[in-house]
């Protein structure tokens, strides 16, 4: 198929980079002409891409590439692949990253290092388009630990803090814990199919289902572990909400729209590795994050950090949903999640901004008033979030309870109708406690709007997290994923599809959020204090404590771990240095020293030994 | 008696012998200096001796050379034991230890 506008991609991919560059080498020094570089080059890259699908379509299938490198029988390419999935999450990255870019110009402002926050803001961009572009797994890989080395970068943002210092580095290192999981898996993968390209691996595939033989379930779930690291699944699940160091809208653009969708994103692209077994362990794996994540949800104060624990519960359920075969609902859930879990993040960060840097919800209150705008954009969120009908989250939340029903996992779909109750339950409690009630410290008393450049990225997001269900996305992942072209329904048809389609998963979803949310309004809505710890006990102090997964961590794997190092340590300080080291060292020295007693400095006795040594020779040559 | 090859050599040996005893035990770095002379003279003796009984006059020749590269040598030395004990106010080998580490 002949494709218009072909290089445009080039450029989607590389202006952000480009953008990167130009800033750390020549702008460092201006705020204002730095951030416009770099909103510049990220809405360029989503005009383009408009341009491109809106020439192209949502048909197209293409790669394009060139040989980077041959090494024996190892071949690599860079090269972007164009097809739905990717152009869609072109335009998720491209526009709600867009939005962010934009806020956080807002946010940012009065912050010393804006420029280089712009520089990393892009090299960000790129990795995860390059992540989104990638055609083949060698390329993959790079930009998936470009994607770690940046969100490192951001989330250590202020680095002179040390726990954002600590969060970037265990962001890093666990999910290097996962990308080495993943590695092994594409070795595995080229050592059996000798390819790595994408749509050559799908061919094999699909002409040849058991080529992989019996290490099938292996690589496959090799390959999981990647997206485990990246999106934040148990038992990787740790590094996420300690991740909400970094300024609020590299949380947003972290855990909404990028970084984490990308785990989902791979899943969905190598779909077709994944066998039956591989895909069970995939989808209780998520299944159980979702279900970990909700309850520790309910129990933070942290602003952020519920709903850091929210995007966790969210991902797991998509990674569920991949579980269960449901890509569809999958990257559906993973779109409309990207619009209303920004749209949370920003909406957080604007409050925290009104609050200078409060983060405490127990010490806001009564902000409805104040802050009319982030209230209601906020409220969105919240609803999208809960899947209440008829914004997005009930589309998607709905797809992926009826793919668990579709596939007869009663368990999956119990949990998640038990989740969306949880989910509607947490972040209503965080609603009610900062926007209604009353003022719970004094500085929500001198709260006030936040400025138009990061209140108008909110509605647009706010717009989105409403219509997103019903605006045909999930037709287009229809048409990717089960090879049919999306059916165009009507806009009312849409509307209520969920409820022809699979009526008792579209009833249990609303149940679920009507309970969640009088729970919540019962509990929360005048609520002082949190009412919670004593109604629960023990298990409120587990919630709070997110089931001791650090603590559990910090005295298994961490002291493993410096044990091994310690014992490293002593090998290579008594045996490597004392014993192999010392000995040749010690033993030249103490030659050198006898040595040096031949030179006494004496004349007399150099030439006596001379002599002695004449007399050998004439010994030796005339015997 | 008849003198002989055997007899020159003896005395040669002899010679250069005493040179090297002297130059391994003396002190005065004048006397080394002396002694070395003797072991050089010894060699020029056993050479002369050679030249003699074999009818070659290579080994004469080898002589002339090696008193010319002697006498330029002996000059370039006694400047030097004059310099040294003009820095040092002594000739004795003890305390020339200056290239002990």
């Amino acid at each position: 198929m002949r494709l218009e506008f072909i290089s445009l991609t080039w450029w989607i991919l590389f202006l952000p980079l480009f953008s990167a560059a130009f800033i750390t080498l020549f702008t460092l020094r201006s705020k204002i002409v730095s951030s416009l570089i770099s909103i510049g080059a990220i809405v360029a890259s989503f005009i383009l891409t408009i341009i491109f699908i809106h020439a192209n379509g949502f048909q197209a299938n293409v790669e394009t590439s060139i040989n980077w490198l041959t090494i024996g029988g190892l071949h690599v390419d860079f090269g972007l692949k164009l097809d739905a999935l990717s152009m869609m999450l072109l335009l998720i990255v491209t526009g709600v990253g867009g939005a962010i870019h934009i806020y956080s110009f807002g946010y940012m402002h009065e912050d010393e290092g804006m420029a280089r926050f712009f520089a990393e803001l892009s090299l960000f961009t790129f990795s995860m388009l390059g992540i989104v572009l990638a055609n083949n797994f060698v390329e993959m890989f790079i930009f998936w630990e470009l994607v770690g080395v940046s969100s490192y970068l951001l989330i250590g943002f202020w680095f002179e803090k040390p726990s954002a210092g600590d969060a970037a580095k265990k962001a890093f290192i666990v999910n290097r814990l996962g990308d080495f999981g993943f590695l092994l898996g594409i070795l595995m993968i080229w050592g059996i199919l000798g390819s790595l390209n994408f749509s050559n691996l799908q061919n094999q595939l699909t002409t040849n289902p058991v080529a992989l033989g019996a290490m099938a379930t292996t690589a496959g779930l090799l390959i999981f572990c990647g997206a485990v690291g990246k999106s934040a699944q148990f038992p990787l699940h740790v590094w996420l909400p300690d991740a909400m160091e970094g300024p609020t809208p590299v949380s947003a653009l972290i855990h909404a729209a990028t970084m984490v969708a990308a785990g989902v994103y791979m899943l969905c692209r190598i779909l077709f590795l994944l066998n039956t077994d591989a895909l069970h362990v995939i989808a209780y794996i998520g299944g159980f994050t979702a279900l970990l994540a909700a309850l520790i949800a309910v129990q933070q104060n942290d602003i952020k950090r519920i709903i850091a624990y929210s995007t966790l519960s969210q991902l797991g359920y998509m990674v569920m949903a991949v579980g269960l075969a449901g890509p569809t609902a999958a990257m559906f859930h993973l779109t409309t999640h990207a619009f209303f879990k920004a749209l949370l993040f920003l909406s957080a960060g604007s409050v925290i901004i009104a609050l200078h840097h409060e983060q405490d919800i127990w010490k806001m209150g009564a902000l409805r008033k104040k802050m009319p705008v982030t209230f209601w954009t906020f409220l969105t969120g919240a609803l999208a979030l809960s899947g209440v009908w008829p914004l997005s989250g009930f589309f998607s939340k709905d797809g992926i309870l009826a793919q668990a029903l579709a596939q007869h996992n009663y368990l999956l779909f119990a949990n998640g109708v038990f989740i969306a109750g949880l989910t509607t339950f947490y972040i209503f409690r965080l609603f009610f406690v900062v926007f209604f009630g009353k003022e719970k410290s004094e500085i929500t008393l001198h709260a006030h709007e936040s400025p138009v450049v990061m209140t108008l990225p909110l509605i647009v997001l706010a717009v989105f997290s409403v219509i997103g269900g019903v605006i045909g996305i999930q037709g287009i992942y229809h048409g990717i994923f089960a090879g049919e072209a999306g059916e165009s329904a009507s806009f009312a048809a849409a509307l209520f599809e969920p409820f022809t389609h699979s009526p008792l998963a579209a009833s249990c979803g609303i149940l679920a959020v009507i309970i969640g949310f009088a729970s919540a309004f019962v509990l929360y809505a005048k609520a002082e204090t949190d009412p919670l710890p004593e109604k629960l006990g023990g298990l409120a102090t587990a919630m709070k404590n997110k089931f001791y997964f650090d603590e559990l961590y910090e005295t298994t794997f961490v002291r493993a771990h410096d044990f091994i190092a310690a014992v490293c340590d002593w090998i290579d300080r008594w045996l490597v240095e004392g014993f192999c080291i010392g000995l040749v060292r010690g033993g030249t020295d103490l030659t050198g020293r006898a040595l040096r007693l031949v030179q006494t400095g004496n004349l007399q006795t150099y030439a006596f030994l001379f002599v002695l040594g004449v007399a050998l020779l004439l010994y030796f040559v005339l015997k | 008696m008849q003198v002989g090859l055997e007899q020159y050599l003896t005395v040669s040996f002899l010679l250069f012998s005493l040179g090297l005893l002297g130059v391994i035990m003396r002190r005065n770095l004048l006397v080394i200096y002396m002694s070395l002379e003797l072991m050089l003279n010894a060699a020029n003796l056993a050479l002369v001796a050679f030249s003699r009984f074999t009818d070659n006059l290579n080994g004469q020749v080898l002589v002339f050379f090696i008193i010319t590269v002697a006498a330029a040598e002996v000059s370039v030395g006694l400047a030097l034991i004059v310099a040294l004990y003009r820095k040092r106010q002594s000739a004795h080998v003890e305390d020339l230890t200056s290239m002990k580490l």
